[in-house]
């Protein structure tokens, strides 16, 4: 039955009559790489190729070596050290949520609220989630002015501030949290029963179980999925924009201001700066990838 | 059997706390537009902003016309790599991952640079660009939505009954795959719908006067509407993916994880 498929092929999209023994298949898949060649492949790779290049056309390695100037090493480190701790508690914070709905023994449709607001939570980002914080946490937020007025207590005069370091991180997170429930929950719904029926009659307690069979089959999943919150964070921008508008020191703002004003006043610069991005996020989403197979060996068979 | 709920409960709690209070605290803020009182003043000079409507009405067409082109890109290609060219599938899938590895404005620096002095000339240009990085930003959603729904059908049955009857490709695929895998289709295009419509880093670097932009701005002059302007996102989010979850029900593989910030 399949010759049919391959005999008939007068109309197919981009595909030569005469053909038959000579595979011309591919050609079918052309318009989806035209697109991604120039819409992602080649902005990428230029950016890749005039990182080596100075403004003359001339190969040079001072752009990477220009990342060491001290403002962007700074901007990388809180770029990093944001997604980083952003990541942890999100993970944290996610796991201990996602143990909770799914075999923490709670009413079944508390699972059912929680996922699908996740659902929500992970897809509110950007402007609108930083005037959330702004409504809450901010000078006038309804946090700050009922903990002054009822508790006497004023958050910005003992030190806190919104638009700073763990205001960010507190704003991050709640786009961290829900991702890592979503990706946990299935994860700790792979748990076998048997598992714990297993250890529990050869005399384990609720900890050892955890410790010795339950945490190292979700291991490679946790550090997985809070790899990827890590390279969720560092590749944002918008939120960070609007909550500090645009003066927050991280690489995704450094980039946006030297495409709006060439703020580094060299061009080649900006190219080795996203290139340094990329290079973090390749490295997040394969360890990611890698880790997330190794669980699924457990979890599927 | 009380005490071991006690942990679970205290992580929910904590949880519901964490996303609720902002929530509550935006929606409460803008309610106070008028002073002493509760009111949705907010809401009512949102509304009576044209350049709200204007916003918002270029991202819903943005988000369309990105569906729309997605749409027309992915369902060909997943279906033609399953029935055809399977050794391209790593390729393709690759193809479609990438976005996650870079980041929205590394893409968009990237495009720029490349299309500088020939699309970035004219308004149409920037305007192609725009739907054209959308399109890229959807790529994972819709691809994995969409490969999940055809692998689903049984392709090669199909397209052989399709071909005895005497159908053109053209005609399989609108009236025979496109049929088969809407609903996947749909899920898809609602994230992508989520995606674009509040999307910042690229509309605003791209000089695009689109949604996400256009809240920003309205944070700089007005006090009460930004909060009111959450909120409404907010509300649209919901009613995405509310979409989504009930158009997936039962079908397994739904993507519905975070998109753009």
């Amino acid at each position: 039955m399949s010759q049919l498929v391959q005999a008939d092929t007068r109309d197919a999209p981009g595909m030569p009559a005469a053909a038959p023994r000579r595979s011309w298949a591919w050609l079918g898949v052309l318009p989806f790489f035209l697109f991604a060649l120039a819409f992602l492949l080649l902005p990428a790779a230029s950016i890749a190729i005039n990182s080596f290049f100075d403004e003359a056309g001339n190969f040079t390695l001072a752009n990477i070596a220009g990342l060491a100037q001290p403002f962007i090493l700074n901007s990388y480190i809180s770029s990093i050290r944001l997604s980083f701790v952003t990541a942890l508690a999100g993970g944290i914070f996610g796991f201990l949520v996602a143990y909770a709905v799914t075999i923490g023994g709670l009413p079944g449709f508390l699972r059912a609220f929680l996922l699908t607001f996740s659902g929500i939570a992970s897809n509110f980002a950007g402007v609108p989630l930083a005037f959330a914080f702004i409504s809450t946490l901010g000078r006038l937020g309804l946090i700050t002015v009922l903990l002054r007025s009822g508790l006497g207590v004023d958050l910005y005069r003992l030190g806190f501030n919104l638009y700073s370091f763990w205001g960010l991180t507190l704003t991050y997170t709640y786009f961290q949290l829900p991702l890592m429930i979503l990706i946990m929950a299935p994860a700790l719904d792979g748990l076998k029963r048997e598992w714990r029926e297993a250890s529990e009659n050869l005399g384990a307690t609720n900890w050892q179980y955890w410790r010795y069979v339950a945490l190292p089959i979700l291991l490679p999943s946790l550090l997985g999925t809070t790899i990827l919150l890590f390279g969720n964070a560092f590749g944002a921008q918008a939120t960070a924009y609007a909550l500090t508008g645009g003066q927050g020191n991280l690489v995704t703002i450094l980039i946006s201001a030297q495409i709006s004003g060439d703020a580094l006043h060299n061009p080649g610069l900006g190219n080795a700066l996203a290139l340094g991005m990329v290079f973090v996020m390749i490295v997040c989403i394969g360890a990611y990838t890698w880790l997330q197979r190794k669980t699924a060996r457990w979890l599927r068979s | 059997m009380r005490k071991r709920h006690f942990w679970p409960w205290v992580w929910v709690v904590l949880g519901l706390l964490y996303f609720f209070v902002p929530l509550i605290a935006t929606f409460d803020f803008s309610l106070r537009a008028r002073k002493g009182v509760l009111s949705f003043d907010a809401y009512a000079n949102v509304f009576d902003d044209t350049f709200f409507y204007q916003s918002f009405t270029f991202s819903l067409q943005a988000a369309l016309l990105t569906i729309v082109i997605s749409a027309l890109l992915i369902v060909p290609t997943v279906y033609w790599v399953q029935l055809r060219v399977p050794r391209l599938r790593p390729v393709v899938e690759f193809v479609t991952l990438l976005p996650f590895v870079v980041p929205a404005v590394v893409l968009v620096f990237g495009l720029i640079r490349t299309y500088s002095s020939t699309l970035l000339n004219s308004r149409a240009g920037g305007y192609s660009l725009l739907v054209a990085s959308y399109v890229v930003l959807s790529f994972p959603y819709m691809y994995r939505a969409i490969d999940t729904g055809l692998r689903a059908i049984d392709v090669r049955t199909l397209t052989e009954a399709a071909q005895s009857l005497g159908a053109s490709w053209a005609t399989i695929l609108l009236r025979v795959i496109f049929p088969n895998v809407r609903i996947a289709l749909l899920s898809g295009a609602f994230l992508s719908f989520a995606i674009v419509m509040g999307e910042y880093t690229i509309a605003s670097l791209l000089a695009q006067p689109a949604f996400g932009p256009y809240m920003n701005l309205k944070a700089s002059s007005a006090v009460y509407e930004p909060s009111a302007l959450a909120i409404l996102s907010f509300g649209l989010t919901w009613g995405t993916v509310a979409l989504i979850q009930f158009l997936g029900r039962g079908a397994p593989g739904q993507t519905q994880l975070g998109g753009v910030r």
